[in-house]
């Protein structure tokens, strides 16, 4: 079990500088980069704690979509990185120091006996971690799942119309307009005999050519 | 052997630390956005620490709803910050006072 605590400490230190780094480094693409890492890291850590699909789901959804879309974003705006970074030195002393306090806090709350458990012998479930999961999902929790679909579909509803650009130069159709068109809008009936007679007969559908 | 404690601590200094960067970056959207997906991370974190110790399969399920939602809230965070630099080509924090509150 000693290997074990190894691959604990090994992660949570790449896991805490990555991290530090995601605050604190000057470009925001190697900021999105160190956050991969994160996530990477993350995704170990709970492969050791028994949770296999999610700790893929983990690495798919996350360094493969969000994070990839992150990155997209980072790098087709143009940041002014001077300006965004104002006051960071300024309150940096007293965030650190804050920080700080609130781990001691944390550690001191988190370091009794009563959260020192152990890994607990007999599994919680039997078979694969994701038929447990499955079975969970769609079984006891089908309704919060469909809901979580609706989210993911208002999403990208959302997401979609508001980027979307109103294209000028694509030909569409009115509808309104089309409804209030007639014939007299749209038909013009000139005379084309030779000599022009009074105008009462240019008014009669079947009298002139068009 | 690693302790549930163990655990806990990793994700409250993990989300101490994005709690620093909303604190000091106040002024990047974008690096807002993922100090948020990192206090999220110490929080799935928790919950499977807590699922794995206590020999209970709800906390993964937990877990997965708010990785759902997550992603949900960054995508339209990104397009509103798209939304913002196509509008008013910057994404300062400084520069959003229009509602003048």
């Amino acid at each position: 079990m000693q290997t074990e605590k190894i691959f604990f400490y090994l992660f949570a230190a790449i896991l805490i500088i990555a991290a530090s780094m995601v605050v604190t480094v000057r470009h925001s693409v190697r900021a999105a980069l160190f956050l991969v890492l994160a996530f990477f890291t993350s995704a170990g850590l709970w492969l050791m704690l028994h949770a296999e699909f999610l700790a893929i789901l983990l690495v798919l959804v996350y360094v493969g979509a969000v994070m990839v879309l992150f990155l997209f974003v980072v790098m087709s705006v143009d940041l002014d990185q001077g300006r965004l970074r104002e006051g960071f030195g300024r309150h940096m002393p007293l965030g650190l120091v804050i920080t700080g306090i609130v781990i001691a806090e944390m550690v001191a709350i988190l370091n009794i006996d009563a959260l020192a458990l152990t890994a607990p012998e007999t599994p919680a479930y039997s078979g694969s971690n994701v038929e447990a999961i499955g079975r969970l999902m769609f079984g006891e929790y089908i309704y919060p799942v469909e809901i979580a679909s609706v989210i993911l579909l208002v999403g990208i509803i959302a997401a979609i119309s508001m980027t979307l650009r109103g294209r000028r130069q694509s030909r569409y159709i009115s509808v309104s307009e089309q409804l209030a068109a007639n014939k007299r809008d749209r038909l013009r009936v000139v005379d084309l005999r030779d000599p022009p007679v009074d105008p009462s007969v240019t008014d009669d559908p079947g009298g002139g050519q068009s | 052997m690693v302790t549930l404690s163990d655990f806990l601590v990793l994700s409250a200094i993990l989300f101490t630390i994005s709690a620093l960067g909303i604190f000091i970056n106040r002024k990047n959207l974008i690096i807002l956005l993922m100090c948020i997906e990192l206090m999220l991370l110490a929080v799935n974190t928790n919950f499977l620490a807590f699922s794995y110790f206590l020999g209970d399969l709800h906390g993964q399920i937990f877990v997965f709803f708010v990785l759902t939602v997550a992603a949900a809230e960054s995508s339209i965070g990104l397009a509103i910050i798209v939304l913002l630099m196509r509008n008013r080509g910057s994404i300062n924090v400084q520069d959003i006072h229009e509602l003048h509150g």
